[in-house]
C-alpha cells in the first residue's frame, strides 16, 4: 500500500506541504486575473477550516481519538477574540479585571491558551474512556460549550457577537482582505510544519503507537494517558487559533459555529482528505467547502448529493483523497 | 541461598467460577530459566499476565527483587525490568520493525515529551533497536510490522522485550505457530540469551523445555503440582499421569 505509514518519508511530506502552501498562495493572483475577489473569501475559509481539521487530525488520525468537541474548542477561540474586542470597544473590563483589546498579537495566543486549557480539562475526563464512550462524552462537552455561549446574554447569546472595531496585528490593520488571507496562510503553514515535526518526534511515536496497540505500549513501559492529554490540549489550542481567525475574518462569532454538526464536518474533512498524512485534511477541507458552495448553488437537496459523494470517496479510497493522488502519481510514473 | 528475583505467594485469580490461579507459590532465582508447563487452560498465560500487570490478582502477592508489585501498574513494572512477550503476537502493526523496537528503547530513556527531533533518525533509539533486531536475527528493519511473517513477528516480540534491557523475561510460548526450522533457531537463540537473562518460559515443545530450563514447574488447573530439575520432572509419576502421559 502506497500510504502505509511505515514507509513514512518526512521529506516527501515536507514537499507536499510546500506544494499545498504554494498553491494556496497563488489563489489571490488567480482571483485578480479572473477578476473574482470572491475566490479569496472562499480560500480564506478553506485555510481557516484546514487549520482546524489539521488540529483535529492530530488526535484523530495519529492518536485514534474520535473527538466531537472540536467545533466547541474552535468556537472558544473565536469568542476569546470577539469578547476582547467587545470590551475594548466599550472600555469595560472582562471579569471587572482585564481591559479588552483589538490587538491580535494578544488575542490569538490567548485564544489558543484558553482553548488549549479547555481541551486539557475536558480531555482529562473524556480520555479516561475509550471507543463509543469517548465519542459520546466529547459530543456532550461540545453541547455544553454550545449552550454555555447561547446562555451568555452579555455577549449576544444565540445571536452571536459582532466585532465592531478594527482588529490590528502589531498595530497594523489586520482585516484587509489580502493581508488577512496571507496571515491565515502563514498560520496554516506554521501549523503544518509543527504538526509534521511533532508526529515524527518521540512524542509523536508514542501517540501513534497508543492508537495502534495500547496494551503493547503499556507493556514496554509507557502509560499513554499523559501523552494523549498533551496531544489533546495542543490540538485544542490549534483549533482555537482557527476559530479566532474565523471570528477575526468575518468580524463575527456565534454559537452556530460550535454546533456538533460542525464537529462532524471537521471529522469528515479529515476522513475525506486522508488521515494518514498531516496535510491530508487540508485537501479534505478544500474539497468539502468548495463542494458545499458549488452543490448548494445547484439544488436545495445538495446535502444528499454531498453525502453520497463522501460515501463514494470513503468506500473507494480507504486513505481519502491522498490515495487518489497516489493513484494518479503511479499512473503518471508508469507512463 | 540468594534471594529470589521473582516471588509469587499464594496467588489467586478467578474468572467467575473458574479458578485460573489457585493459591500458587513460585519463585525465579537470579539468572535462572524456569519453564512453566501444563495443559491448555492450566492458567499459564493468566499467571504471566498477573506478573506483567495486565491482570490484577484476587489474592496473594508478587515480589520482584524484593519489592511488592502486586498492584503496581504494568508500565511501572516494565520500567523495573519485567518484559513480556505475548502468546498472541502483539506489536505496532503500522510502524516499521525498527520503530517497534525503538519505542521499547525510548520507554526506558525517560519521558517522551520531546516534540521536535525526528525519532527515526535518532541513533540513541535506532542504534540499540537495530542491535536487538540483529540478535533475534531479523533483517530489513524498515519493513512495516504488518508485512512480516508470523515467525518474524514472534522474533520481533522478543527483540522488543530485549530492547527493554529487562531483568526478567516472561516468554509466553515464544515458538507457538512457528515452523520446525524457526523453532529450532529460536531454541538456539534462547539458549544463548539464557546466559544473560533470567527467564520464565512457557512452552509446549518438551525438547525445548528440557534443553533450556534449569527448573520446571508443572501447572495443572492453576496449581503447581510439581517443581524440580528437568530430569526429576520427567521421572515424576504424578507429572507423567497428569500431563506428560497425555501426550
Ligand atoms: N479474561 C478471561 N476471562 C475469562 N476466562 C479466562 C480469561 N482468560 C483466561 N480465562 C480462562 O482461564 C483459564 C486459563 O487460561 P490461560 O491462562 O490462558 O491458560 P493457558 O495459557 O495455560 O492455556 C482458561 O480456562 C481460560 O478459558
Ligand atoms: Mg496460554
Amino acid at each position: 500500500m502506497a500510504s502505509s505509514p511505515a514507509s513514512y518519508r518526512p521529506s516527501s511530506d515536507m514537499m507536499a506541504i510546500t506544494v499545498i502552501v504554494a498553491v494556496l498562495a497563488a489563489v489571490p493572483v488567480v482571483a485578480s486575473l479572473v477578476g473574482d475577489p470572491f475566490l479569496v473569501k472562499i480560500a480564506t475559509r478553506v485555510v481557516v477550516f484546514a487549520i482546524a481539521a489539521v488540529a483535529l487530525n492530530l488526535v484523530l488520525g495519529f492518536g485514534g481519538l474520535v473527538s466531537l468537541m472540536h467545533a466547541g474548542l474552535f468556537g472558544i477561540g473565536g469568542y476569546v477574540v470577539a469578547i476582547l474586542a467587545f470590551h475594548a470597544d466599550d472600555s469595560s473590563r472582562l471579569f471587572d479585571l482585564f481591559p479588552g483589546t483589538t490587538e491580535l498579537s494578544i488575542g490569538l495566543p490567548l485564544a489558543m491558551l484558553v482553548a488549549g486549557a479547555a481541551a486539557a480539562v475536558m480531555g482529562l475526563v473524556s480520555l479516561r474512556t475509550s471507543g463509543v464512550y469517548f465519542i459520546m462524552i466529547t459530543l456532550a462537552f461540545n453541547q455544553m460549550l454550545y449552550y454555555f455561549f447561547v446562555a451568555l446574554q452579555q455577549y449576544g447569546g444565540e445571536d452571536g457577537l459582532q466585532i465592531m472595531s478594527d482588529l490590528t496585528l502589531f498595530g497594523h490593520a489586520a482585516i484587509g482582505r489580502m493581508s488577512f488571507y496571507y496571515g491565515c496562510l502563514v498560520a496554516l503553514a506554521l501549523v503544518l510544519v509543527v504538526v509534521q515535526r511533532l508526529i515524527n518526534s518521540r512524542f509523536g511515536m508514542v501517540l501513534r503507537a497508543s492508537s495502534q496497540n495500547e496494551r503493547r505500549l503499556t507493556a514496554i513501559g509507557i502509560a499513554p494517558l499523559r501523552y494523549r492529554l498533551t496531544a489533546f490540549a495542543l490540538s485544542g489550542a490549534i483549533a482555537g487559533l482557527a476559530g479566532a481567525l474565523l471570528a477575526a475574518g468575518q468580524q463575527f462569532i456565534s454559537p452556530a459555529e460550535m454546533s456538533w454538526v460542525r464537529s462532524g464536518d471537521l471529522v469528515v474533512m479529515c476522513v475525506l482528505g486522508g488521515m494518514a498524512r498531516v496535510w491530508g485534511p487540508v485537501l479534505g477541507a478544500a474539497v468539502f467547502l468548495v463542494l458545499e458552495i458549488v452543490l448548494s448553488g445547484w439544488s436545495t437537496h445538495w446535502q444528499l448529493a454531498f453525502g453520497l459523494l463522501i460515501i463514494l470517496v470513503v468506500v473507494s479510497l480507504r486513505g481519502g483523497l491522498i490515495d487518489l493522488l497516489h493513484l494518479v502519481g503511479r499512473r503518471g510514473a508508469s507512463r | 541461598m540468594t534471594a529470589p528475583l521473582l516471588e509469587v505467594k499464594q496467588l489467586v485469580k478467578r474468572f467467575g467460577g473458574l479458578v485460573a490461579t489457585d493459591h500458587l507459590d513460585l519463585d525465579v532465582r537470579p539468572g535462572e530459566t524456569l519453564a512453566l508447563i501444563g495443559p491448555n487452560g492450566a492458567g499459564k498465560t493468566s499467571l504471566i499476565a498477573q506478573l506483567q500487570g495486565d491482570l490484577t490478582p484476587d489474592a496473594g502477592a508478587i515480589y520482584f527483587s524484593g519489592v511488592e508489585i502486586t498492584r503496581r501498574p504494568a508500565h511501572g513494572r516494565a520500567l523495573m525490568g519485567l518484559a513480556r512477550s505475548f502468546q498472541i503476537t502483539s506489536v505496532f502493526p503500522e510502524l516499521s520493525l525498527v520503530q517497534n523496537v525503538a519505542l521499547a528503547v525510548q520507554a526506558r530513556l525517560g519521558h517522551s515529551f520531546r516534540f521536535w527531533r525526528d525519532a527515526s533518525s535518532d541513533s540513541r533509539l535506532t542504534g540499540p533497536a537495530r542491535e536487538a533486531l540483529e540478535i533475534v536475527g531479523l533483517s530489513y528493519p524498515s519493513r512495516p510490522a504488518s508485512d512480516v511473517s508470523h515467525g518474524e513477528r514472534r522474533q520481533l516480540e522478543l527483540a522488543m522485550a530485549l530492547a527493554m534491557q529487562p531483568r526478567l523475561l516472561l516468554l509466553d510460548e515464544p515458538m507457538a505457530g512457528m515452523g520446525r526450522e524457526d523453532g529450532v533457531r529460536m531454541t538456539r537463540l534462547l539458549n544463548e540469551l539464557k546466559r544473560d537473562y533470567a527467564m520464565m518460559l512457557v512452552e509446549h515443545d518438551m525438547n525445548a523445555v528440557f534443553a533450556l530450563a534449569d527448573r520446571v514447574t508443572v501447572l495443572v488447573a492453576g496449581k503447581a503440582i510439581a517443581t524440580g530439575r528437568p530430569d526429576e520432572i520427567r521421572a515424576d509419576p504424578q507429572v507423567r499421569a497428569a500431563y506428560l502421559g497425555q501426550k
